[in-house]
């Protein structure tokens, strides 16, 4: 049966969206400049920020969902699904730093920033919502 | 805390989504609520005792 989503989970999505596509944009347009004409000073801090810019939207756009969502449960799962993603970040990130503190992994992050954890753990948390609360409902 | 929700419910003949809709929150809500997952917050339980036209302590009791 298809769940109608809450209006605070649709302009979530359409925000998601927008910054996704912003993001996909972004990332080819720095890569395509620091590859044929790369920026020099100043401006290649800007270029390079570029695609942080619509990973920032996304955070903006989850705290927006928890402010528009009117419906108290489901702000809670919500808030639940974004703690557990800043706890499965924090510690990912920590024992990370440990292991290239004592030189155990290379230094480096091969592309993969606290965002992408962060935004693997609200994937987690919407599993362990689901296992614990019976739904998956939310960010 | 335990709730007589399901069984005022049921004495209205009103599904679940119908009293989501007289509450103006989620079928899930309800059901968090119903089955004990989840303790609505004052205004909310406040909200559901105007629905039902009954004292929040018919409705809510202690474990």
């Amino acid at each position: 049966m298809t769940r109608p989503w809450s209006p605070a989970i649709r302009r979530y999505l359409q925000r998601l969206a927008l910054f996704m596509l912003a993001y996909m944009a972004l990332i080819f347009l720095a890569g395509y400049l620091f590859r044929h004409a790369p920026p020099q000073g100043l401006l290649a801090y800007g270029v390079a920020v570029l695609p942080a810019l619509p990973i920032i939207g996304v955070f903006w756009t989850v705290g927006r969902l928890l402010i528009e969502e009117t419906d108290e449960y489901l702000r809670m799962l919500h808030v639940r699904q974004t703690l557990f993603a800043t706890g499965f970040c924090l510690t990912v990130m920590t024992v990370w730093e440990f292991l290239q503190n004592y030189d155990v992994v290379a230094p480096g992050n091969g592309g993969f920033g606290a965002a992408f954890f962060w935004f693997m753990g609200l994937g987690f948390g919407a599993i362990w919502n689901r296992l614990t609360a019976g739904t998956c409902d939310g960010a | 805390m335990k709730n007589r929700l399901k069984v005022l419910r049921a004495e209205r003949n009103w599904s679940q989504q119908d009293l989501a809709e007289r509450l103006e929150v989620s079928r899930q809500s309800v059901n968090a609520i119903e089955t004990g997952k989840y303790d609505p917050s004052l205004p909310l339980a406040f909200r559901i005792a105007d629905v039902f036209s009954l004292p929040i302590e018919s409705i809510f009791l202690r474990d």
